[in-house]
């Protein structure tokens, strides 16, 4: 079992359309998390940037654009990139460097402004980027992925638009009690049905918006945490960065076609195994989970990270919802904060405020929200073009 | 002047009519089949890596999933703003002997109404859209029991 790191302190700016750079968003929730940690700016030894593309270079070189904002204090600095997985690449990186004893506490920033409507790929004629391609010769937005995947369950699994409904009313409700999210009221089913269908058989309601917003996390090492005064604290435990294995038979964003399982036998998606390394890392199991914030870039996918994550077998996922199992006060409560149906996605902050909400429910803190005797937790996760990302945490 | 008939990816699909087959490539030393085509290695982390040849994708597959676009997607997917927007369906189609999913664009006037999942599709050729000097090219799905 790798060691593991402390959380000192979290950090967030809410979620919207603020209409400012993402550079305030990332800056606003850095200060947030250090005042959380109790710690100056010049006491980070290190400070990791999740990227954005949307920002022009800054974005490219976030953690020195962080950096500069919060004042030049000589800092190890790394930007890294992972689309939705830049976040835990970030946490990542902060915990490999306090475990190589190249620092004592990391500083880890991701933030967004994103695009009114559908993400787009960069310009520019590329006919050799997958992105590029989907758009260019199918018309493949997000939202047509994730139509897709949730018509495949409703074939295979016998999934209703109806269940899809309940996973965005549970969301809904929990995001109505997170000062951060950026859609704080409750929504019904009624509500869901009533919204246009955006990718048959997914209606605006089931999809999850673009949004502003910013995290950051402060990390440190054990023995520091012990020498600033934290003996108990919120501690992460694995974080998994896997890819996927040949070949890869679930039609993933942005592809157009899968790898050919005819030469090779696959064993088990991708979305599995990012969760199987975690555990494995962790030295847990999905039993002993006392609940988990899972990517719902749709209503259909939560369904599906419930299967990935070993929260119930396979096919079970719309049982799990319907008694009640992942909703506050369930079993194994799922996306307490409110998920992305409350939040909308801000790509490289949102695997960074996962980790925020591991935390506040670990702390016990997160008010009306809360988990009983919360003890540990899983952020799950999947970033384009083959980055798995999971994050446990315990206390 | 006529304008020319151009595919809108080179080398994805090539033939009229029943000859018409999505071209990927095939490993000479695993086997493994690959499209969209790698033309460079082998991207089977068994092998050892051997030539890469074309290779017709099988003509018809099973429907493993569809939907839609009902907004108009953005750019570089290209659009007449002045027109209203017509949806059009997507279908990732299984085929069998390739053991491979492959998203296309289903034949204009069939909507997701008209499919399931399992249903049977064939790929057939297609106009993605038109301008003055080019007609671009595409693949498209239709279900075997539509006439053509």
């Amino acid at each position: 079992m790798t060691d593991e790191v402390a959380v000192l302190g979290v950090g967030m700016h809410p979620w919207g359309k603020w209409g400012r750079g993402f550079v305030e968003y990332g800056v606003a929730a850095a200060r947030a998390a250090l005042a959380d940690a109790g710690l100056e700016w010049r006491d980070i030894g290190s400070i990791v940037g999740a990227d954005t593309v949307r920002g022009g270079y800054p974005g490219y070189v976030a953690g020195a654009t962080f950096a500069k904002a919060l004042g030049w204090q000589g800092a190890r600095v790394t930007s890294v990139y992972a689309a939705c997985a830049s976040g835990a690449q970030a946490v990542n990186t902060a915990r490999a460097q306090i475990l190589a004893g190249l620092a004592d506490v990391v500083l880890v920033v991701g933030a967004d402004a994103a695009p009114k409507g559908f993400f787009r790929p960069a310009g520019g004629d590329r006919p050799d980027d997958p992105d590029w391609l989907r758009f260019r010769v199918l018309g493949a937005t997000n939202p047509a992925y994730f139509g897709l995947y949730a018509r495949r369950r409703m074939a295979v699994h016998g999934d209703t638009p109806q269940d899809f409904a309940q996973v965005k009313v549970k969301n809904a409700a929990l995001g109505a009690l997170n000062p951060y999210a950026r859609y704080r009221k409750p929504v019904t089913a009624e509500e869901v049905a009533a919204s246009a269908v955006v990718a048959d058989p997914l209606r605006l309601l089931d999809i999850c918006a673009t949004s502003d917003g910013g995290a950051a996390l402060v990390l440190a090492g054990m023995e520091f945490a012990r020498r600033h005064g934290v003996t108990d604290p919120v501690r992460i435990r694995a974080v998994s960065t896997v890819t996927p294995r040949y070949p890869n038979t679930v039609l993933d964003l942005p592809d157009i076609a899968t790898d050919s399982a005819a030469a090779v036998p696959p064993e088990g998606t991708f979305r599995e195994s990012i969760a199987r390394a975690a555990y494995e890392e962790a030295g847990i199991g999905p039993e002993d989970l006392s609940f988990a914030e899972v990517y719902d870039l749709s209503t259909a996918l939560e369904l599906q990270w419930y299967e990935d994550l070993g929260l119930c077998g396979q096919g079970d996922a719309a049982k799990l919802l319907r008694e009640g199992s992942t909703a506050l006060g369930g079993r194994i409560p799922v996306n307490t904060s409110g998920g992305l149906a409350s939040f909308g996605e801000a790509v490289p902050a949102q695997a960074i405020a996962q980790v925020c909400e591991l935390t506040w429910q670990l702390r016990g803190g997160a008010g009306d929200r809360q988990v009983a005797g919360a003890r540990a937790g899983i952020a799950a996760n999947q970033g384009l073009f083959g980055h798995g990302s999971a994050v446990v945490a315990v206390r | 002047m006529p304008r020319t008939r151009t595919p809108v990816v080179a080398g994805w699909f090539a033939g009229d009519g029943d000859d018409f087959r999505l071209l990927g490539t095939r490993c000479s030393t695993c086997a493994s089949v690959f499209f969209p085509r790698e033309d460079a290695h082998c991207r089977n982390p068994g092998c050892s890596g051997g030539d890469l040849e074309e290779f017709p994708l099988s003509r018809r597959g099973r429907v493993w999933s569809y939907t839609d676009s009902q907004y108009r997607p953005p750019s570089p997917y290209v659009t007449d703003p002045e027109l209203p927007w017509e949806p059009y369906a997507l279908i990732a189609v299984e085929l069998e002997s390739e053991r491979l999913v492959v998203l296309g664009q289903a034949v204009p006037g069939v909507t997701v109404a008209d499919l399931t999942v399992g249903m049977e599709v064939e790929a057939v050729p297609g106009v993605l859209h038109e301008d003055a000097e080019t007609i671009w090219t595409t693949w498209h799905w239709r279900p075997t029991g539509v006439a053509a």
